[in-house]
């Protein structure tokens, strides 16, 4: 008799578990076919918010990493005679391996918590990693955004509340014209495919704006190949042509933007480029005021029958000049020669920018969708209906991963403000909980005093900024952080700048730490810039023979190269070996109109001694006697992960946790309610999500939408709920322009350089700069900009060793426009040498494209391994052939200020990965270059198979 | 008479490979698995698929266009694999149009891979007999499967939804009226396979401006005003492009 489950029949041994993929950052729910404890296939849960059933190529191979001959099962500790690097190691007990990490840790937290540096790579617990550091009382933690995307998140949400993947995306359904901008091919993977499926269905037109024609560039209806680093110039190009033509939303930069508000131009005072406020204690909604064409006077902003101008310069009562903040645009973008120098800088003519606008602006403004929808605004206007404009954009890395990123990222978002496409139907829509105040209110660690000998931290490690007194500086000026986020130097770091750890880390630059921990992070090899120095650095000693960065621990379930520097791994398990929360705390799976969260639970045993690294750190906690895990005695409150999930509160009574599904007695509660001993279970029985839908009154315009912001306030979302007003104006960034410029009260810039990089940089309106690097080299002699594209197959999988994927590309080229390499006497095939300006050089295989604009040359990121790593052949294609571009990126530049700065955007600390420009000549014989020693295998690792015949068919054996 | 097959749209096919690792997924443990790997941690790997994705650029820069292109088993209606078979071990099945290999009665001698004009055969070394896309077939009539998942695993897999598996020769079924309504085509018909499969080809969408938009409707409310001076009124003639 077969058993039924989930509408499938069983046969003898057979199984089906839901949980979520993690063969990605995508966190897609997978239904899990399993015969006799193997996997049998793995498929896309159709019921799951994300992914809607489908699944992508990393999804379905899950079954090859498990079988992974790479994988790690055992601790181990690097052998007293060998160096970092060698991968030499005796294996260890877990015993022993926590009580060399404990040991180690607790001296740290008794002395110096800062001495302990905690950053995680490709981390979907954030929620947990984070609190334990800040329990520990480190301030060094973060996770891998600053070398990712953080330009995306931090430029938009610092603009509009919220940004793109986790945070929000397009409106697939409705939109008709599509500006897809750089690749985007791994934030996020499967929702953006199946949007650009259903737009190519239903007709909408897709631009896509991208150096480079590749993955979903494809079915892009126009392809704008522009210039690296240069689509601010290009959207701010659009942003002329729209206001040249009148193609804006008045009524939507009036009600849900500070566009309207007046700014104050006098100078030499702290209101110089601040908004001109009336006194408080007249106001009925805010203290912000606009210029009203209908009594010819200055009224308080939002006031229900104000009729506020846009443009014009007018006189307060006490004489100060004031100007609308979309005035200030205007002068800013509309000058005669404007579209013409855009044009010059992005490659990309005037007329093709010129038509591109005036499509996006003809279809938002012909193409108003209206949806029979009433809602309330924030200030008591009722709406009929629900209106928006079909066009939306979509952006990730290639307008992120420069150092004028930031800058570019505030243009998109003018951009969305100006087209009125911002949560409304056909445009961007948040998902929950964003949209969030402008900038959200977690504030970071702000003195260097909050760092104190085992005392937790007072406030968390990282935030966001919105004046110079929640920088993490201490008295003259210093960072706070090893890393130097949220210096003077990068103030908008949100993510951190892992990019810079083991660089300052070596040099002891702020100041020398003594453990770093590693979880996921390939900081040896490709999750670096300057990979070669990065890997001397970890080999550095000093005169006494010690190392530079002490101690070394690193946990990873695969033998990636940052293992093999590790004095200490510790070995993680699988996605599918072990429980996982993807919170709303975190990063969740929420979509457009519901508020999601989901689970992993094992489904398959851990393999040899390998151990959640959750729960490792849970362990590390309860040895350490941490508050928030233990109790006042030290005694630990909750024994594993599983139950710290159930059972965990950030303080007694909030009734709010990791999972927000079926909290309360009997599971009956939803987004808040007191722990449930049931809810690992009610989540499993549902197929490992929970999800409410919003209702349709609170679906859109949620920065002002009276019903949103109340239910946002009473599910714990919101802190109040006042509306949120998107910053077409950055009054945030003009505060720091004040103390830059002596001008304002409390904390100023202590050197001239850093006072100079405020100024330049804190512009409160979107413009375009030359990148950073760009700046200082000789670009006659470095005429190729070289960028990363990411392979749909592999990116974000942390399996480049796949059996399966490998097989889809193994080995990278240098892809370069056929017309430009013959130019230079390059044919298919040929190596070459390429030289950045930081005298390094790699030499590599070249393809011959039509598909690359002329001046850019690209690879597929993350393909090249160190050779034996992975426990891939030394031979293996990805390491005799394939190549890294990051061995020819410089991180750091020389500063203004003197000495050496961290090569990333002055705003947010992005790391600059798609700055970097390079020459190129033909090589006189073929061969990659560098070359590494091989590493050998772990001796416990599984032997490399010859053939693999992959069967859970017991008859096929 | 029933043809199974798959139409595939170019328009919608961003070349993710989600088709190619999902049907090896699911067939390398079934009835028609193992789809042996060679080498998978080794040198260069070399595996059996019986899906493959390939990518082409089509024209000069920067008119390019970049086209991916799936390709598996046609399932052709006068199969060339099975004319040329020594032994019967490729068949076309009557009910459905399906092209198996009967591996038991396979010799391996390769006459079918030599005859297939699409390349769509696989040649497992090590078991010696040729495989290649069985169109799911132990998943389309699967009983023990929901009825909504009897589909070859590429078509549920694929995350834009680029493929559409049913009966060619209904012409009320889904994948016949893509076929008529999309302009879909077979590859090479000029070699008399008749393949089943069809392709939908990219579409391009071009949106036309007429300068009627610019100039009936109200531009906006606001105009730009006169002092910003590096501003002048233009009018639609003297921006619009002929």
């Amino acid at each position: 008799m077969k058993k039924e489950k989930h509408g499938h029949l069983l046969e003898e041994g057979e199984d089906i578990q839901y949980t979520t993929c993690y063969m990605c950052a995508c966190r897609c729910g997978i239904k899990v076919t399993l015969k006799n404890g193997k996997i049998r296939y793995i498929q896309g849960n159709p019921a799951h918010p994300t992914n809607q059933g489908v699944i992508c190529a990393k999804g379905s191979s899950g079954v090859m990493k498990q079988l992974s001959p790479a994988r790690i099962t055992k601790p181990l500790l690097r052998k007293k005679n060998a160096e970092r690097g060698e991968a030499r190691f005796d294996e260890i007990s877990w015993d022993e391996a926590m009580d060399i990490l404990v040991t180690r840790l607790k001296k740290i937290r008794e002395t110096d918590p800062k001495k302990f540096a905690f950053f995680t790579g490709r981390d979907q617990m954030q929620a947990l990693t984070s609190y334990f550091a800040k329990q520990f009382g480190t301030p060094n933690f973060a996770a891998h955004g600053g070398f990712c995307s953080v330009n995306m998140a931090t430029g938009m949400i610092y603009s509009i509340g919220g940004s793109s993947w986790e945070f929000g995306g397009a409106d697939y359904e409705r939109t008709k014209y599509f500006l897809l901008f750089g690749v985007a091919e791994d934030h996020d993977s499967n929702p953006l495919k199946l949007g650009l499926g259903r737009m190519r269905e239903h007709g909408g037109k897709v631009v896509v704006i991208n150096p480079v024609r590749s993955g979903y560039g494809a079915i892009a209806d126009e392809w704008v190949p522009v210039k690296p680093g240069t689509d601010g110039a290009f959207i701010l190009g659009l942003i002329h042509v729209l206001l040249k033509n009148g193609l804006y939303d008045r009524d939507f930069l009036i009600s849900h933007t500070n566009a309207a508000y007046l700014v104050t131009l006098d100078e030499g005072g702290e209101d110089e480029g601040m908004f001109y406020l009336l006194h408080e204690r007249d106001m009925v909604n805010t203290q912000n005021t606009v210029w009203d064409r209908k009594t010819g006077g200055i009224r308080e902003a939002h006031l229900k029958d104000n009729d506020p101008a846009l443009l014009g310069e007018f006189k307060s009562a006490e004489g100060k000049t004031l100007k609308p903040a979309f005035q200030l645009l205007v002068e800013r973008v509309m000058k005669e020669d404007s579209l013409e120098e855009f044009a010059s800088i992005c490659g990309i003519p005037a007329k093709t920018i010129e038509r591109i606008a005036l499509e996006a602006g003809i279809t938002a403004r012909d193409n108003t969708i209206t949806l029979p929808i009433p809602w309330m605004d924030a200030w008591g206007n009722e709406h009929k209906t629900t209106t928006g404009h079909p066009v939306s954009v979509h952006a990730m890395r290639g307008l992120a991963a420069h150092s004028n990123g930031f800058q570019s990222v505030r243009a998109l978002s003018v951009l969305m403000m100006l087209l009125g496409i911002i949560d409304r139907p056909g445009g961007f829509r948040y998902k929950p909980p964003f949209p969030r105040p402008v900038p959200p209110c977690p504030k970071p660690v702000n003195k260097a005093e909050q760092v104190k000998p085992n005392t937790p931290l007072p406030a968390p490690e990282l935030g966001f900024p919105s004046m110079p007194e929640h920088l993490a500086i201490d008295e003259d000026g210093n960072p706070v952080r090893i890393d130097k986020a949220f210096s003077w130097e990068f103030p908008f770091t949100a993510h951190g700048m892992m990019q810079n750890v083991i660089t300052n880390a070596s040099k002891g630059d702020p100041y020398h730490i003594d453990t770093l921990m590693l979880f996921m992070a390939n900081m040896a090899w490709n999750s670096t810039m300057n990979t070669s120095g990065v890997m001397d650095m970890l080999r550095q000693k000093d005169k006494d023979g010690n190392y530079a960065i002490p101690f070394i621990a690193v946990s990873d379930a695969f033998f990636s190269e940052m293992v093999s520097f590790a004095d200490l791994v510790l070995p993680d398990t699988t996605y599918l070996e072990r429980h996982d929360v993807i919170s709303l705390m975190d990063r969740p799976i929420c979509d457009y109109s519901k508020a999601a969260d989901a689970i992993r639970h094992p489904i398959l045993p851990p393999k040899g001694d390998c151990r959640p690294f959750q729960q490792t750190i849970i362990d590390v906690a309860n040895a350490l006697g941490l508050p928030g895990f233990c109790d006042e005695g030290g005694k630990p409150l909750y024994a594993n992960y599983p139950e710290f999930v159930t059972n965990w509160m950030p303080s007694p009574g909030a009734n709010v946790g990791f999972l927000a599904g079926w909290r309360g007695p009997g599971g009956t509660k939803h987004m808040f309610g007191e722990p449930n001993p049931n809810q690992w279970e009610m989540y499993i029985k549902n197929k490992s999500f929970w999800e409410i839908q919003l209702e349709d009154s609170i679906k859109y315009n949620r920065t002002v939408n009276q019903g949103y912001l109340n239910w946002a306030q009473n599910m714990k979302l919101k802190r109040d709920n006042e509306p949120i007003i998107m910053h077409f104006y950055s009054e945030v960034m003009q505060r720091f322009r004040l103390a830059a410029k002596g001008q304002r009260k409390g904390r100023q810039p202590k050197t001239e350089a850093q006072k100079k990089r405020i100024l330049r940089y804190f512009d409160p309106l979107p413009f375009w700069y030359e990148p950073l690097e760009h700046q200082i080299i000789d670009k006659g002699k470095y005429q190729f900009h070289a960028i990363t594209q990411r392979p749909m197959p592999h990116y974000h999988s942390w399996d480049g060793q796949n059996a399966w994927l490998r097989q889809i590309i193994g080995q990278n080229f240098l892809y370069m426009n056929r017309a430009r390499a013959e130019e230079l006497g390059i044919n298919e095939l040929d190596w070459v040498w390429v030289e950045s300006p930081w005298e390094r050089k790699i030499k590599v295989q070249v393809k011959l494209s039509e598909a690359v604009q002329t001046d850019t040359v690209w690879t597929w990121n993350a393909i090249g391994k160190y050779p034996g790593a992975w426990n891939l052949d030394p031979g293996a294609d990805e390491a005799a052939k394939g190549f890294l571009l990051n061995h020819l990126i410089t991180e750091e530049l020389p500063h203004e200020g003197g000495g050496m700065i961290s090569n990333s955007d002055p705003v947010s600390g992005q790391a600059a990965w798609f700055d970097l420009r390079v020459k190129i000549s033909k090589a006189s014989e073929p061969g990659l270059y560098p070359t590494f020693k091989p590493v050998e295998p772990l001796p416990h690792m599984e032997k490399r198979p010859d053939i693999l015949r992959y069967t859970v068919d017991e008859r096929k054996k | 008479m029933s043809q199974l097959a798959l139409v595939i749209d170019l328009n919608k096919c961003v070349g993710c490979h989600a088709c190619a690792t999902n049907c090896k997924a699911w067939n390398t443990s079934g009835e028609f698995g193992p789809l042996t790997d060679k080498e998978p941690y080794g040198k260069q790997p070399e595996g059996v698929w019986f899906n493959r994705v390939q990518t082409y650029e089509v024209g000069k820069y920067p008119k390019t266009e970049v086209i991916n292109f799936p390709k598996s088993c046609m399932h052709c209606k006068n199969a060339p694999c099975v004319e040329v078979c020594p032994t019967g071990a490729s068949y076309k099945r009557q009910e459905d149009g399906i092209v198996l290999v009967n591996y038991a009665d396979c010799i391996g001698c390769k006459y079918c891979s030599w005859a297939c004009p699409y390349g769509c055969r696989e040649f497992d070394e090590h078991e010696g007999v040729m495989k290649k896309c069985v169109l799911c077939v132990n998943r389309i009539y699967n009983e023990n499967l929901p009825e909504e998942e009897r589909k070859p695993a590429c078509v549920l897999a694929c995350p834009t939804r680029a493929r559409i598996f049913g009966d060619i020769d209904d012409p009320g079924s889904e994948a016949s009226k893509a076929i008529r309504e999309k302009h879909g085509y077979k590859l090479l018909p000029e070699t008399g396979a008749d393949p089943s499969t069809h392709y939908l080809p990219q579409r391009k969408i071009k949106v036309e401006l007429d300068e009627d938009e610019l100039c009936v409707k109200p531009l906006a409310i606001v105009t730009i005003e006169k002092k910003i001076t590096s501003y002048k009124e233009q009018i639609i003639d003297d921006f619009m492009s002929p």
